[in-house]
């Protein structure tokens, strides 16, 4: 129970009542004198969804409400999963010799026609994992069947599923394939820069994406001088990472700010990012929403190939059809709210999801669905 | 997705792949093989069962040491 305690006073330190009272006294007029000074609010991207949860359930979100309206961004792997993969992982999962394993957040994304949950009560095999090196122990007591991991995340995810794939190798487990469909966060950003449609004053880059790529990964913003602060997730790094920002739009000549040192490092996780320079390369792939982002992605290397679900496991795949009446696509670029779809609420809700930003429990809609209904008043 | 928490090691594996870590009382086996160096009694960010970072408590204890000595400030 040690453990438990000194984890609380670490964690408490950063959720302290009075410390973020006494904060919010000093900064909020900061804020509001900026806002005065533009004649509109502030509007700062968040492009990590544990951030969206985290400013609706804390009450930060309401605290800033008056000065800041606060943009979700692509931060959730799943929701920028593009409908053409999401065919491709569910055909995997329709071969009869094959055992899909995935991550839980997967299991109700929609496809053009199916989901992997409705592939599930028809037979097909479907796991759910909590970690990738599962997906091997299954493969290895399955050696009968093909085993394909849906590899779908961000930086801070793809080296655990590197480590599966050295994992296979090491233990000769000849059944193990990954489906590579996993995506760099920095390179999302420059269109939602250089949009002129889109009026963004800087952004809160997310923590746990920074942990393995350090600050200097995110030379791509400092080079196009944008505001841009990296943050963490407890009530005063959210509100300390807002004010910080604001203070970066005053200045020239911008560098991105470490407002989480406790977990980022400047050059941050290198022996993560030499383990996915050897499995992986970087390709230009498709986002949804977006289209294909030159060098946005990460595909197995030549040495690798062994282990791509891609080249060794022939599938049948549909012709990929969008989803009628959904906004995800836009809300994922942040150029729409969860409350501009005509779906939300109504069609489209947590236990019948109709598209990807509903199914994620950290999607946008599921945020605004659980904590944001009847604050209509969001708007970008 | 990118959820993660921190953890605190409390035995570290022979093959020192892997680690047992406390999480709110439960005794979990994360691997290790991401980091460097990590001890018994530090605590890691551990994401998908793979422990990403050691946590640094020292600049934990000092960031927010520094915003309340700005709170002090006139």
């Amino acid at each position: 129970m040690e453990g438990v305690a000194r984890r609380s006073m670490m964690g408490m330190a950063y959720r302290d009542k009075d410390i973020f009272a006494s904060l919010c006294q000093k900064m909020l007029p900061v804020l509001e004198e900026k806002k005065q000074r533009l004649g509109r609010k502030l509007r700062f991207m968040e492009v990590c969804g544990t951030h969206t949860v985290s400013f609706s359930k804390t009450g930060v979100r309401e605290v800033l409400a008056d000065y800041v309206d606060l943009v979700s961004g692509p931060g959730c792997p799943v929701c920028v999963t593009d409908q053409s993969d999401m065919d491709q992982m569910i055909a995997f999962a329709k071969r009869s010799d094959t055992i899909v394993a995935t991550f839980g957040d997967m299991m109700k994304v929609p496809g053009s026609y199916s989901n992997l949950y409705k592939e599930k009560a028809d037979g097909a095999e479907v796991r759910i994992v909590y970690s990738p090196s599962q997906a091997v122990e299954i493969a290895r007591q399955n050696p009968q069947k093909q085993v394909v991991f849906l590899g779908v995340g961000f930086e801070t995810t793809v080296p655990s599923i590197a480590l599966s794939i050295r994992k296979a190798e090491r233990e000769k487990v000849r059944n193990y394939f990954v489906y590579s469909a996993h995506k760099l966060t920095p390179p999302a950003l420059q269109p939602l820069i250089q949009d002129p449609t889109h009026q963004l004053d800087g952004f809160l880059l997310p923590g746990h994406v920074s942990v393995i790529i350090g600050r200097k990964g995110w030379n791509l913003l400092e080079s196009l001088n944008e505001p841009a602060v990296i943050g963490g997730f407890e009530p005063i790094d959210l509100l300390t990472s807002i004010y910080l920002l604001t203070l970066e739009m005053n200045k020239e000549r911008r560098s991105v700010v470490n407002n989480y040192s406790r977990m980022v490092r400047e050059n941050g996780n290198e022996k993560a990012q030499e383990l996915l320079k050897e499995i992986f390369e970087v390709d230009s792939v498709k986002w949804r929403g977006f289209g294909i982002l030159p060098n946005s992605g990460l595909r197995m290397n030549a040495a690798y190939q062994s282990y791509d679900a891609l080249t060794n496991l022939p599938v049948d795949r549909p012709v990929t059809k969008g989803i009628k009446g959904c906004r995800c696509g836009e809300i994922v670029k942040g150029k729409e709210t969860p409350f501009g779809c005509p779906l939300f609420a109504k069609a489209c809700t947590p236990e019948n999801p109709i598209g990807p930003c509903m199914v994620s429990s950290e999607g946008t809609c599921s945020t605004y669905y659980q904590f944001e209904r009847g604050k209509e008043k969001i708007t970008y | 997705m990118c959820l993660s928490v921190p953890a605190k090691i409390i035995e570290i594996g022979s093959s020192g792949w892997q680690a047992k870590v406390d999480y709110l009382g439960s005794h979990i086996d994360v691997g290790i093989s991401l980091l460097d160096r990590v001890e018994v009694g530090q605590y890691v960010l551990v994401h998908v069962g793979e422990a990403i970072q050691v946590v640094d408590e020292e600049l934990a204890k000092e960031s927010i040491e520094i915003w309340k000595g700005w709170l002090d400030e006139a």
